[in-house]
């Protein structure tokens, strides 16, 4: 699971900052490319190494760059298979909202060792949601702030208007809040249902 | 809002490919996913059986026909021209009308395994299908299971790939766990770095082709492996034996400088190789002509140079008969005059 995310975090990276960053923290932390094999295991440590060293060299925190990763993620071209998964959640925002508490199950049906934390919706009142996540069952990164730039980006897919942020966080859990303004602000992007998978 | 209404509009949202077929056989209301499916053709007002042909569990062309269906699985085709077969089951109204009229029937159809090619050819969307339907789930694990085989294909290709890459790498044999000419191009550059004198033997198994013909490969192989780790025990530490050939060996050792520490060597070497070989049943029995050269090789010197010479020495020993070594004494450098004029060409016998 870990390399399939610090495949990720290595797209993210060429993408965001340049082919140079990239090289330059792979050698920095001594990487072999086996590290970013998606489907071969890698042990969470160099995952949060290379997080470390990520935020460090663009003097920014650790969760910044999660959230950045996380809009990344359902926004780029590169990605796209990635927001056609998350897309088949629901048919709406809001419907989609409702599917978050899914999301473990759903990963763990894609990768059976994809194991992501509990995930809690609690409506607040209408309009109002606050989000309860786990912390990883494995030690790696938190899902919390890949969750919150993850929710803007999909809302913006789905062409809904919302406020969403991290509400803090303690040992056991994350709280995020999402305020949904208008849930067909925009036309949003299209999801073509039987389009099939992405070929990169 | 009459009974029958509310009925279809239930029916509507629960099955959205629903059809409520009166007792004429004329559409009287379609789930919305169903007249997505039919359209252009207006379904409302068609003979159901001129919209679907019913192809199991068997043909039917009348009401009562398709009525006497109830409960079993049926099997239809559009005949808007698709090629995607629906599956379907149907339930007679009750004979009171209350629910429609007496004689008619609902249906209720589903694509079955060509749900992927509808949801493209009907561009369906989530909202196409019920709520509980779990046909988008499907849909879901279809493209994650597809996006993880795709990586895996590539995966696969990628540790091909590493794999090639180290079998060009390795240094190793692997039938007889010997150096491979590889090691020994390695070898013979780094003595040739470190100008060492030293002594190169080239063999060549006499009578192995037999062996491998008439007693079969895995014979063949076995020699091969009892004949490797023999001329193993014959050599010392440092010295290099590769296998560079299906039965031809090459020997470096370095340090050697004299004629008289080298034919020792030889003599031993074809007395090892030609002990039989036994692989429990039969014997094998091979030889080995071999031919040497002696000498320093400088940087910048070929090493086929030298390789050339113990091969002139190799056909001359195999030209004196089998089991007979020649060991070529001119400094490989004086390149292949030296093997001509090789006054002690002179093939002995191993023993």
């Amino acid at each position: 699971m870990n390399g399939l995310i610090n495949r990720a975090l290595d797209w993210f990276v060429r993408d965001t900052y340049g082919e140079a960053l990239r090289r330059a923290l792979v050698e920095a932390l001594s990487l072999g490319e086996a590290a970013f094999e998606p489907l071969m295991p890698c042990a969470p440590e160099v995952t949060e190494r290379l997080l470390a060293a990520l935020a460090e060299r663009v003097g920014r925190a650790p969760e910044e760059v999660l959230e950045d990763l996380g809009t990344y993620l359902v926004s780029q071209p590169r990605t796209e298979a990635v927001r056609r998964l998350l897309r088949f959640g629901g048919v709406d925002f809001l419907d989609f909202l409702h599917s978050l508490e899914d999301l473990p199950d759903r990963a763990r049906l894609a990768m059976p060792d994809f194991a992501l934390p509990e995930i809690r919706l609690h409506p607040e009142m209408p309009g109002l949601y606050r989000i309860e996540v786990g912390a990883c069952p494995r030690a790696g990164l938190p899902l919390g702030p890949v969750l919150v730039g993850m929710l803007r980006a999909m809302a913006d897919d789905y062409g809904a208007l919302v406020l969403i942020g991290s509400r803090g966080a303690d040992a056991r859990r994350e709280v995020i809040e999402v305020r949904l303004l208008d849930a067909a602000f925009a036309h949003g992007r299209a999801f073509d249902l039987g389009a099939g998978p992405v070929v990169r | 809002m009459t009974a029958v209404a509310a009925l279809d509009a239930m029916l509507a949202r629960l099955c959205p490919m629903f059809a409520l077929v009166g007792p004429t056989g004329h559409v009287l209301a379609a789930g919305p996913t169903l007249a997505r499916v039919l359209a252009p053709r207006e379904s409302v007002g068609a003979r159901f059986l001129e919209l679907f042909e019913v192809l199991r569990p068997q043909s039917v062309d009348t009401m009562a026909g398709l009525a006497a269906l109830e409960g079993a699985r049926l099997r239809l085709r559009p005949r808007t021209g698709a090629s995607h077969v629906l599956k379907g089951v149907v339930c007679r109204l009750p004979g009171d009308g209350s629910l429609g009229p007496a004689g008619g029937v609902v249906l209720n159809l589903s694509f079955g395994i060509s749900v992927v090619e509808a949801v493209r050819d009907y561009a369906l969307t989530g909202a196409d299908f019920a709520a509980t339907d779990p046909t988008t789930e499907m849909l879901y694990l279809l493209e994650a299971k597809s996006v993880a085989m795709e990586e895996s294909r590539r995966l696969n290709h990628r540790l091909e790939g590493a794999r090639q890459a180290a079998q060009e790498q390795a240094l190793t044999d692997p039938l007889t766990g010997l150096r491979n000419r590889r090691a020994f191009d390695l070898a013979l550059a780094r003595l040739r770095e470190t100008d060492q004198p030293c002594a190169f033997l080239h063999l060549d198994l006499d009578h192995f082709k037999q062996v491998n013909d008439t007693q079969g490969h895995a014979a063949g192989d076995l020699v091969l492996r009892v004949v490797a780790r023999r001329m193993l025990s014959v050599v010392r530490v440092d010295d290099i034996v590769a296998r560079v050939g299906g039965d031809e060996f090459v020997l470096l050792l370095p340090g050697m400088t004299d004629r008289a520490d080298l034919d020792p060597v030889a003599r031993r070497l074809i007395s090892v190789i030609e002990e039989p070989v036994s692989d429990g049943a039969r014997c094998h029995r091979v030889s080995a002509s071999i031919g040497g050269a002696l000498g320093r090789m400088r940087a910048g010197d070929e090493a086929e140079a030298l390789m050339a010479v113990a091969d002139r020495a190799l056909y001359a020993a195999k030209d004196a008969g089998r089991g007979r070594f020649v060991i070529a004494p001119a400094p490989p450098v004086a390149s292949s005059a030296a093997a001509r004029h090789d006054g002690q060409g002179v093939a002995m016998r191993s023993r």
